[in-house]
C-alpha cells in the first residue's frame, strides 16, 4: 500500500487546519453579531432558525461520528483489496459500490487505495463505481441528508446515483478501453 | 428529538454494541477517531448553522427562487451545479445548507445538482486523483460526474 505525504497528512498539518476552522468560527460570530446589532429586527429570525438547525444536527452528529469511526477502524483496507480485486461484472459493481459507500475516512485517502486496487487487478468500471460512491453515497452523509432533507429527497437521489454512477463505470471503462486500444491519450497509470 | 433522529441514533448504539462484542480494543480506537473528527467538524457545522440563520433572516425568498428556483430554468441549475463542483465545503455541512435554501424557495432540482457535485466532483482533490489515476480517467470521471449530476437533478426536479 502506497503510503506517501498527501494520502496521509502529518499531525501538525491537521491541527493547523482545525486551528483555522476555529479562528473562521470566531470570525463568522463576530461578522454575525455585527450584522444582527446594525438590524436588530432580524435578531429574532436568526437566531430561530440557527437554534432550530443546531437541535437537528447536534441530536444526530455524534451518533453519525460514532458510526464513522466504527467503520474507519474495523473495515481495514487489506479487506477492501481482497474482495474488490477479484470481483467482477454486476457483483463486482455492488462490491464496489458497498466498499465506498462504507464510511472509511475522506476522498484524497480513496484516490492512492484506487491506484492499489487498480494494480491487483480491479476493472476500470470497479474503481470508478468505488471512487464515486466514495465521494457521493457515503452512509453517513445519506444519514446527515435524511434527517435535513428528508426520506423522500434522499431515496431518490441515492437510486438515482447509484443507477448512474454504475452506468458510469461501465461507460468509462469502455471509453478507456476503445480510446487505449486506438493509441489516443494513453496514460502509464491507466493503461494495463 | 425526531424520528430520524432516534433512528440513526439506534443505529450507533447497534454498532458500537456489536462492535464491542467483537473486539473492545478496537472499538476504543474508533471511539477516538470519532471524537477527532467531531472536534473538526464541530466549527464547520456552527459555521453553516450561523450562516444559515443569517441567510433565512435577510435573504428574501423570492430572490433565492428567482436565482435558484424552478423560474431559473436550465441556466440556473448549470449555474449552481458548476459551483458545487468547485466549492470545496465538507459535505456533512451541505446538506443544511441545501434544506435551508429549499425552505426559501429553492428548486428541488437545484439543491439536488448542487449537492451531487460537490460531493462527486473535486475541484480541489483534482491534481491528486490525477497524480494517483492518471489524467484521462480522472477528466473522464469528473466530467462524467458532471453530466449525471445534472440528469439526476433534472430527473429528482421532475419526480419530486
Amino acid at each position: 500500500m502506497k503510503q506517501d505525504a498527501t494520502s496521509t497528512p502529518p499531525r501538525k498539518k491537521a491541527r493547523k487546519e482545525m486551528a483555522r476552522g476555529y479562528i473562521l468560527l470566531a470570525a463568522t460570530l463576530v461578522a454575525a453579531a455585527v450584522i444582527l446589532r446594525i438590524f436588530p429586527d432580524k435578531v429574532t429570525a436568526a437566531t430561530a432558525t440557527t437554534r432550530s438547525y443546531f437541535l437537528e444536527m447536534v441530536t444526530i452528529l455524534p451518533a453519525v461520528m460514532i458510526i464513522m469511526g466504527l467503520f474507519s477502524v474495523f473495515v481495514s483496507r487489506e479487506l477492501v483489496v481482497k474482495y474488490m480485486g477479484k470481483a467482477s461484472g454486476i457483483r463486482g459493481i455492488a462490491v464496489a459500490m458497498l466498499f465506498g459507500a462504507l464510511p472509511t475516512g475522506p476522498l484524497y485517502l480513496a484516490f492512492p487505495l484506487a491506484a492499489a486496487l487498480r494494480s491487483k487487478g480491479a476493472s476500470i468500471s470497479n474503481i470508478v463505481v468505488f471512487l464515486s460512491a466514495w465521494a457521493c453515497i457515503k452512509i453517513p452523509q445519506e444519514l446527515i441528508e435524511l434527517q435535513f432533507l428528508g426520506v423522500k429527497f434522499m431515496a431518490a437521489r441515492l437510486i438515482l446515483t447509484i443507477i448512474f454512477v454504475a452506468i458510469m463505470g461501465v461507460f468509462i471503462e469502455k471509453i478507456i478501453e476503445w480510446t487505449d486500444n486506438r493509441g489516443i491519450g494513453v496514460s502509464q497509470k491507466v493503461a494495463r | 428529538m425526531s424520528t430520524t433522529a432516534i433512528i440513526i441514533n439506534l443505529l450507533a448504539l447497534g454498532c458500537l454494541v456489536f462492535a464491542l462484542a467483537r473486539d473492545r480494543g478496537r472499538t476504543k480506537q474508533a471511539m477516538g477517531v470519532a471524537v477527532k473528527s467531531f472536534v473538526r467538524i464541530l466549527p464547520a457545522v456552527f459555521i453553516i448553522i450561523v450562516i444559515i440563520g443569517l441567510l433565512m433572516a435577510f435573504a428574501p425568498p423570492e430572490v433565492i427562487s428567482r436565482l435558484i428556483g424552478e423560474q431559473a430554468g436550465f441556466g440556473g441549475l448549470l449555474a449552481i451545479a458548476a459551483l458545487g463542483a468547485v466549492l470545496h465545503i465538507p459535505t456533512l455541512i451541505s446538506f443544511p445548507l441545501a434544506a435551508s435554501l429549499l425552505q426559501s424557495g429553492a428548486g428541488v432540482a437545484s439543491v439536488a445538482a448542487f449537492i451531487t457535485t460537490l460531493t462527486m466532483i473535486g475541484a480541489v482533490t483534482l491534481p491528486l486523483e490525477i497524480k494517483e489515476l492518471g489524467r484521462k480517467m480522472a477528466f473522464l470521471r469528473n466530467g462524467l460526474s458532471f453530466i449525471i449530476a445534472v440528469i439526476i437533478a433534472l430527473t429528482m426536479g421532475a419526480i419530486l
